[in-house]
């Protein structure tokens, strides 16, 4: 029943992450006075490409062929871990959130080596670029989490949302700290404005397009629902970790569609915020990327020193 | 007893397979001998056909690797029985000085350090007779490099069997003497024979270190062996300095910032098994005898050495992998990686140290058992990729980056290998190298028990530096993975090439990719046996680790972190298999159409139009530019009316490391200045000679009659 109620949690994640992505793109076409597609248009847009033919570059190995089934399979199994209506589920022992961190690893050490493998400039500016926003990335998000995983001692995302729970609601200065330290690095990793910018091509500033430039049909059908889960995951892991009121404890009918209800009005409401913050602020150069995750770590590192010094409990 | 008899053996064989080595041009010896068995016992094995004049070096060869190959199996066999074995054996050999004998101790810290050797010659002997092939026997004659390859193994197999500290230093020379042959066994370039002195010079120093640091130990008790020097009582500022000595000592062997400057010399210009050797084991043997004298020797630890090692560990780790990105060298980038990997292993000796003097032996444990399983891990995932170099090297005939590219389609099999060693040492989930960082990271994360405030920031801020070290490690092999294999090819050398035919090389490397693999997906095995090694140094066991079966790995409680490889395993199968099929499904989209890849409309892509190594690299130059010592120059060749136009634009681009010109030249120069000032005392005067031994005279007569 609990392995059931996770294979079901992961495939909503899963079939979720699209409608999130067009809500983004809605909020955002609204605040920019323009006339918005419908909703549900991620998805006739995965399925227009599941149906085409793929075309790859002569040049090409398995590596770029299958790159993209790794990529998303990455993604979904990131997505088991991670706590969406429901905590305690038997998934989220397998693997904690230091885990979680190697999946994202995962998927993009994959992504960067399809874009190395075409043989053309792109991929390699976008494989580069996408490798170091991802090493300054790294441990500011990790500083996040440790801050976390240090006040619930434990690593494991379920077990650290229950002692957030239990715990009632405390008013932490270090997780208002590391709250925002992974907004900062979740906006970067997931390569939103003013990191990186998805809807562009614009070939001097593009990150993660310019590695999956050549992808189409059902390769790039993998790569974009991989980066729209990759969005929620970020978005759940915010909503669920720092403000998880809401989330089912127990897997009666009643407390998961509580849960389901409360995660998607979180999610909506981040989605609103990043869709303001993406009206308004600009893409950074890219050289300026770096002064920016180190803002994301100092915050981290601030959670942290604030966890030591003012609420350890000795 | 009984387990000593192996370790023993692969001792003997290792000498052996040296000394079949030294028959090279003794065939009519052997053949002679042959005929004398043959006589005596007729109708025995035809040895006489084997000695045929035109088959004889290869069947030499073979025999010489054969024997490594025994040796490593005995190692690998003792290794395992003392890991199982719930206490150390001792023995003594009546060899050396007459009232010295030699203590021999094999406990399960040597026994795992036995089992990396082991397989790690094992693969080696496995790889070599395919790769020595290659060398001309005039201008490389394989008796050196048979003989010193089998004395460096035995010489390390002798290390972790010493038990005193007399026998260790012979036998830590044997192996870092050994090691200078085979460094400068290329020596018709005289790059090869500086890099060579220059190991043999730090080695040396820091032989001296260690001996010193074992005077330290020695001056306080009574006696050599380690049992005498265990049971010392060593004021705290004594024990100090013993600690700094061999952590200069040994950790000039390992490679740690910034006396590391050896290794990136030595590694490249060794042949490659040597250096899959050297980088995977020998360094290990460092570690072995950092472990054995801190944890071991000297019975109280201070937490001030933990920050030490923690600190220069983190140096190291980062400083490592930041120089690796930046070599174009495959060999040098990865005698760096190694740099960063032992950086590692010292951040978790570091933890470890802090933990048991702060009273946490159970977390010290768990420290200990990140650092040798680490080690454990870069062994294999160092060796399979030093190995992979050495076929590139053979096909490629450069070990250069930027002159590879499309290997992929040439090389199918190495190809793969090799990117499971890239993974592996990127610390991915499913591979070997991510189970050690994970078991490093939840060490670190248990920081909250300690009382004081600066370890508790400062460990927090190690792991960070600890995930940026492993960030910045997936970035560099993703170049490694993604200039060499991906792509189209940059020289006509990788256009030309081909799939390694000999069996053995391939075999070897599958070898590695398997136990990377298999330690990977089921950690617990090996995790278990180190359970042994904590109980003998520490005194604790890890409650947890095996507990819950071998799927689970949770070390500190379940209830704290667990990580289940196979279930991991299980859900990418499923996620991946049904996505494959399902999305495969329909006959018309199924076949993929092959066309030009985009190339903004102007035509004409060609292999130099590609991202090179200094490219993918250029990010990190600008933001972590304070690290190196970078010399970028951009010349224009003008011509033209008014030499208005630009005709061709050389760029060229040195990256340094900083502690040559910051640390080693100083040194340098004192040490000259110092010579200059005492050679003022030869004049090249007989007469000036004799008033110096007449002055000598005098005083040592008035120091005598004091």
């Amino acid at each position: 029943m609990n392995w059931l109620l996770a294979v079901i949690q992961t495939l909503l994640f899963v079939a979720l992450a699209p409608l999130l992505s067009g809500w983004l793109k809605w909020c955002k076409c609204h605040l920019q006075n323009r006339k918005a597609p419908s909703l549900l248009q991620p998805y006739r847009d995965l399925l227009k490409l599941i149906r085409k033919q793929p075309v790859v570059a002569e040049h090409a190995s398995w590596i770029f062929t299958r790159s993209p089934y790794i990529i998303f399979s990455a993604m979904v199994l990131a997505a088991s871990v991670v706590p969406l209506i429901a905590v305690d589920l038997p998934t989220a022992a397998s693997a904690d959130v230091i885990v979680l961190v190697g999946f994202f690893a995962f998927a993009r050490f994959f992504l960067a080596l399809a874009g190395l493998d075409i043989g053309t400039a792109f991929g390699g500016m976008g494989a580069s670029r996408e490798m170091t926003i991802s090493s300054l990335a790294e441990p500011a998000m990790l500083m996040a989490v440790f801050t976390l995983t240090m006040t619930a001692s434990t690593t494991n995302l379920s077990l650290a949302i229950t002692h957030v729970l239990n715990e009632g609601l405390v008013l932490r200065p270090s997780f208002i700290f590391a709250m925002f330290a992974l907004i900062l690095v979740a906006i970067a990793e997931t390569g939103r404005v003013p990191v990186d910018n998805p809807t562009t091509h614009l070939e001097l500033t593009m990150i993660h397009e310019a590695m999956i430039l050549e992808y189409s049909g059902r390769h790039l059908a993998l790569i974009e629902w991989a980066s729209q889960l990759k969005l929620m995951l970020y978005g759940v892991l915010i909503a669920n970790i720092f403000l998880p009121w809401g989330i089912a404890r127990d897997f009666s009918l009643h407390a998961l569609g509580y849960g389901l209800l409360a995660v998607s009005g979180k999610l909506a409401v981040l989605a609103i915020m990043l869709a303001i913050s993406e009206t308004l602020v600009a893409k950074m150069r890219l050289f300026r990327v770096q002064e920016y995750l180190s803002f994301a770590y100092l915050l981290g590192l601030l959670g942290m020193l604030s966890h030591i010094i003012l609420e350890a409990s000795r | 007893m009984t387990i000593l008899m192996p370790a023993y053996a692969a001792v003997l064989f290792s000498f052996a397979s040296g000394l079949l080595a030294l028959m090279t041009h003794r065939r009519p010896l052997l053949e002679s001998l042959c005929l004398r068995y043959a006589a005596r016992f007729p109708g025995r094995i035809p040895l006489v056909g084997l000695l045929e004049e035109s088959r004889y070096p290869i069947r030499l060869r073979q025999a010489v690797f054969v024997l490594l190959g025994i040796s490593g199996l005995l190692a690998v066999l003792a290794g395992s029985a003392a890991l199982v074995s719930p206490s150390a054996v001792t023995d003594q050999i009546g060899l050396g000085l007459p009232w010295l004998p030699w203590h021999v101790r094999f406990d399960g810290l040597s026994g795992f350090f036995f089992l990396i050797i082991g397989i790690a010659v094992i693969a080696v002997s496995v790889y070599g007779p395919g790769y020595v092939r290659a060398y001309q026997e005039e201008k490389h004659p394989f008796a050196v490099l048979g003989l010193f390859t089998g004395l460096f193994v035995a010489g390390m197999l002798l290390v972790l069997l010493a038990d005193d500290a007399f026998f260790f230093m012979i036998a830590w020379e044997l192996m870092s003497v050994a090691s200078y042959f085979l460094v400068a066994f290329q020596h018709e370039n005289p790059a090869n024979r500086r890099a060579a002195f220059l190991y043999l010079l730090m080695a040396e120093v820091g032989a001296l270190a260690i001996i010193l640091g074992f005077g330290v130990l020695a001056g306080f008790s009574d006696g050599l062996t380690f049992d005498a020097l265990r049971q010392t009582n060593l004021s705290t500022g004594w024990a100090s300095i013993a600690f700094v000595l061999a952590l200069l000592g040994f950790g000039m062997k390992a490679g740690i910032v910034p006396i590391h400057v050896w290794l990136p010399e030595a590694h490249p210009v060794a042949p490659s098994h040597i250096s899959a050797l050297m980088s995977g084991v020998m360094l290990k043997v460092a570690v072995y005898g950092l472990i054995r004298f801190c944890f071991d020797l000297l019975a109280d630890a201070q937490w001030q050495w933990g920050v030490v090692l923690l600190v220069l560990g983190t140096i190291s780790a980062l400083g490592g992998i930041l120089y690796a990105m930046m070599q174009p060298n495959l060999k040098r980038l990865l005698a760096y990686s190694s740099v960063e990997n032992i950086g590692i292993i010292f951040m978790v000796l570091g933890l470890a140290m802090i933990f048991l003097a702060n009273g946490f032996p159970q977390l010290a444990a768990l420290g200990l058992l990140a650092a040798l399983l680490h080690a454990f891990n870069h062994a294999l995932f160092k060796n399979l990729l030093f190995l992979g170099a050495g076929i590139l090297q053979h096909q490629v005939h450069s070990l250069d980056i930027d002159s590879m590219g499309g290997l992929i389609k040439r090389m199918p099999q190495t190809s793969f290998l090799f990117l499971i060693g890239c993974m592996s040492i990127s610390s991915l989930p499913l591979f070997n190298g991510f189970v050690s960082e994970w078991l490093a990271f939840q060490t670190a994360l248990q920081v909250d028990v300690l009382d004081n405030g600066v370890l508790r920031s400062l460990i927090p801020v190690s792991a960070a530096a600890l995930a940026l070290t492993a960030a910045l490690a997936a970035a560099c092999f993703v170049k490694v993975f993604g200039l060499i294999f991906l792509g189209l090819p940059r020289s006509r050398h990788s256009e030309k090439a081909q799939e390694v035919e000999d069996k053995g090389m391939l075999l070897a490397l599958k070898l590695l990719a398997g136990l990377c693999f298999f330690f990977g997906i089921f950690p617990t095995l090996i995790i278990g046996a180190l359970n042994t090694v904590a109980k003998q140094l520490i005194g604790q066991v890890l409650p947890n680790a095996t507990l819950l079966s071998w799927m689970w790995l949770a070390p500190v409680s379940a209830q704290n972190a667990s990580y289940s490889p196979i279930l991991v395993l299980i859900g990418v199968l499923i996620a991946t298999g049904f996505t494959f099929w399902y999305l495969r499904r329909n006959p018309d989209t199924k076949t993929m159409r092959r066309s030009a890849a985009w190339d903004c409309g102007f035509g004409g892509l060609n292999a130099r139009m590609q991202y090179s190594s200094s490219a993918f690299t250029m990010p990190f130059r600008r933001i972590f530019a304070k690290v190196w010592l970078i010399d970028e120059q951009i010349d224009k060749d003008m011509q033209g009316a008014q030499d208005m136009d630009v005709a061709a634009i050389h760029y060229r681009l040195q990256v340094q490391d900083h502690s040559w010109p910051k640390l080693y030249q100083p040194i340098a120069h004192g040490i000259n200045a110092a010579a200059r000032l005492v050679g003022r005392i030869q004049t090249g005067n007989i007469r000036v000679y004799l008033g110096y031994s007449f002055v000598t005279l005098i005083v040592m007569l008035w120091v005598v009659s004091l």
